[in-house]
């Protein structure tokens, strides 16, 4: 902040503590007497008058303290503008701090399986338990405490994989995240309603569940030039760009035409966030290979 | 004391209205915090209904007890306390009339539009803009007929309860307007006039002093003519009043800061927040001692007058909040109390302890003045509304703490590998036991609440029965 600003800052937070230590003193010397009376004020307001009784001495001393306190603090920490307090103190100083000792304290423990491949580390109980609790932290929130994922979320413990189940496709997703999108009626904007309801139909006929055969058909022209693109000539997806297999009965979103159709009709936007920001190398090999787990 | 002008009325009315409203919207807004406190347990209570979610009968419930049952609550005792401090009828008995039906209206339009989803979606001042505007159009006739009465007062000072209503006036115009510039974008859509985290900072600068103002500046100009009138007994120290005073209203403005705590607020504001917030111990404390040691003298009549029983209470329950909200603010302690139920335990121990207690002590010190009758229709009555209300409160915030300690530790626990131990669904598991407490803790709250309501209505029959004079009335 500019100069002003921290000059005004000071001045007012300043001066609203040596306001109240002010009229703490200035109130107590006008006292007439240092122990309870009886005198009034002389005021009378609807039958009710007012001692003249000194400030509690106890009191008095609690406020005093409150305002040394405060100056105290506001010496040490930042409070007044730009001042830095003497121990150099901030919240986000604070947090690297409290980032290092963690990483001095718990790094260690994950050190030990950084370098273990992934194949090998998920037959380890131990990394697993460890993996398991990582899990629960950082994927549970969106994939279900059982890696069964959600609408729009994948489940992680069957062999369906948007963009591969290999460890090394694991270690990718997780360290860099992924962004899946499907355009609205794919590659194809001018779609009509009506091949709308053929290309949904023929995604339905690739597990048998057309619920028109005659759309179906005429579905498939529309398929090969909407479609065909991303989730190949066969259905079977493309795990190169996360464009998912629409011939098994894994779903990212629902599987009946409603679903499809809102689908094709809408487009869909997915995002896995990467966690290399937020957990260490070695974290992400031990996650990636309870991940790989989950699917054997 | 000065003579009273033998031919002066005050206006009575207008103080009999609200104080009726006081113990409506109290039940209704109590009612309501029982109802939420029950879908906290039984979730099925949402009645998958989007108008009863515990999402916008949550704001209804805030807004119900603050400004319903708290709001008539002041303007009762402002308007009866300026006049027999002043010794001066209201300046205006059409404004006054005017504050009555228009603040009726404003909280019955809040009833309407928040179960609606109507909201501005900022804590306390959910309200959207036609309503805001209503409010300060009340609010500035509020101040108009309470300035105005003091003006034109017969005493030579100004009575400690006065400075409290007048700067709880004052104030709560400035934050209302403040925090609620907004761009309206159709009839009931508007956009904050602050984005980011100034938005965040305006708003607890107006939500702290909500409490700070609302909540305690005027619950202290109530306490400061009704503790001393009900224990006969002169207040204890006016240069307490003074220092008090002063130093309340300067420091609670900054306090609003400790509620964004390791937040985007920078660290000079989150400082000055907590620093002031720790200064405001004494001067709150002042206010309890200054209303406890009037008793000095007078401590037997607690063992026969269960109002003067609801006013110390309530002055208790202010000295433990005013002393929990400080240690609060301490950024080490806002760590583990921050978003747990703790906040929402501190919150009700000043709201049902000293709020709600204080007003309802007032309220039966008021209802036979006002309707001209000697005492009210049961004390037995009052008595156990006293116990049922001290129990109930107890209850809830008791079971707020555990519940929100053990939620803070909770979330902070961690294995030996530094993961998480506990999901956020396990922490909520764990607070069930305090959920089905809070809850009966507020049924027992609200039980009272009708029995006040027999009580009073009781009180008012009784006077139809037998009909006073006006004057008796005017000098009881």
């Amino acid at each position: 902040m500019s100069t002003f600003w921290s000059i005004w800052i000071s001045v007012i937070v300043l001066g609203t503590v040596f306001g109240c230590w002010w009229l703490l003193y200035a109130t107590r010397k006008g006292q007439t007497t240092d122990t309870e009376t009886d005198r009034t004020t002389g005021h009378s307001f609807d039958g009710i008058e007012e001692l003249d009784n000194p400030l509690p001495k106890w009191w008095f001393y609690l406020f005093v303290a409150s305002c040394v306190f405060a100056l105290g603090y506001l010496a040490l920490y930042p409070g007044l503008g730009n001042y830095k307090g003497l121990l150099d103190w901030s919240q986000e100083s604070q947090w690297q701090t409290e980032q290092q000792l963690a990483e001095a304290r718990y790094g260690e423990i994950y050190a030990r399986y950084g370098d273990t491949s992934v194949e090998e580390l998920y037959t380890n109980r131990e990394a697993m338990q460890i993996g398991q609790r990582l899990f629960a932290n950082n994927c549970s929130v969106c994939h279900g405490s059982a890696g069964r994922g959600n609408i729009g979320f994948p489940n992680l413990t069957d062999d369906a994989w948007l963009y591969g189940g290999d460890p090394d496709s694991i270690l990718s997703t997780l360290h860099n995240g992924r962004a899946g999108a499907m355009p609205a009626m794919g590659t194809m904007p001018n779609m009509t309603p009506d091949q709308v309801d053929e290309v949904v139909n023929y995604v339905l006929a690739y597990s048998g569940r057309a619920e028109d055969p005659e759309a179906a058909k005429a579905g498939e022209q529309v398929y090969m030039q909407a479609c065909a693109a991303c989730h190949g000539q066969d259905g079977k997806g493309n795990q190169g760009i996360g464009a998912p297999n629409l011939t098994d009965d894994a779903w990212l979103y629902g599987s009946t035409y409603e679903w499809i159709k809102e689908t094709v009709v809408n487009g869909r936007q997915n995002m896995m966030p990467a966690q290399s920001d937020r957990l260490s190398e070695d974290q992400i090999q031990i996650l990636a290979a309870y991940v790989y787990s989950l699917s054997r | 004391m000065s003579t009273v002008n033998a031919n002066l009325t005050y206006n009575y009315k207008v103080v009999r209205q609200f104080a009726i409203m006081t113990v409506v919207w109290g039940i209704v807004g109590m009612g309501l915090g029982v109802l939420i406190a029950a879908q906290l347990y039984w979730p099925a209570l949402n009645l998958d209904l989007p108008w009863t979610h515990f999402g916008r009968l949550r704001p209804l419930h805030t807004n119900a007890v603050i400004f319903g049952f708290g709001g008539s609550a002041l303007f009762a005792t402002a308007y009866y306390v300026v006049q027999r401090t002043c010794q001066a009828r209201l300046i205006s008995d059409g404004l006054a009339a005017f504050t009555f039906w228009g603040w009726q209206a404003i909280i019955v339009s809040a009833a309407i539009t928040l179960p609606l989803g109507l909201t501005t979606s900022k804590e306390y001042a959910e309200l959207e803009w036609p309503i805001d505007i209503a409010i300060a159009i009340v609010w500035v006739a509020y101040a108009l007929v309470f300035f105005g009465t003091i003006m034109k007062r017969s005493t030579p000072h100004i009575y400690v309860a006065n400075w409290f209503y007048g700067a709880f006036i004052v104030t709560v115009a400035v934050l209302h307007i403040g925090n609620n510039l907004a761009l309206p974008a159709s009839a009931f859509k508007s956009y904050s006039a602050y984005a980011g985290v100034t938005d965040a900072m305006m708003q607890w600068w107006y939500g702290h002093n909500a409490v700070g103002f609302f909540l305690t500046a005027g619950f202290l100009g109530m306490m400061y003519y009704f503790v001393p009138k009900q224990a006969d007994r002169p207040v204890y120290s006016y240069r307490l009043s003074i220092v008090h005073f002063w130093a309340l209203i300067a420091t609670y403005v900054w306090a609003g800061g400790h509620h964004l705590h390791y937040s985007a607020l920078p660290d000079w504001a989150q400082t000055a927040g907590m620093v002031m917030s720790l200064i405001l111990l004494a001067p709150s404390w002042g206010g309890m001692i200054n209303g406890m040691m009037t008793l000095s003298g007078a401590w037997h009549k607690l063992r026969t007058d269960p109002i003067l029983r609801f006013l110390v209470v309530s002055l208790s329950f202010y000295g433990m909040s005013t002393f929990e909200g400080p240690m609060m603010s301490i950024k080490t302690v806002n760590a583990l109390s921050h978003n747990t139920d703790w906040t929402i335990g501190h919150v009700h121990s000043g709201a049902l302890g000293w709020v709600a207690m204080i007003s309802i002590g007032a309220i039966y010190h008021l209802v036979p003045k006002l309707w001209g009758v000697r005492d009210m229709y049961s004390t037995p009555l009052i008595n156990l509304h006293f116990w049922l209300a001290t129990v109930g409160t107890v209850l809830y915030i008791v079971a707020m703490w555990v519940n929100g300690i053990t939620q803070g530790l909770m979330w902070r626990a961690v294995n030996e590998d530094g993961t998480l131990t506990y999901s956020f669904v396990e922490s909520l598991e764990a607070s069930y036991g305090g959920y089905l407490v809070r809850f009966i803790g507020g049924a027992v709250f609200l039980t009272g609440m009708l029995i006040m309501a027999y009580n009073v209505y009781m009180t008012i029959r009784q006077k139809e029965a037998a009909p006073s004079t006006t004057a008796a009335a005017q000098t009881a």
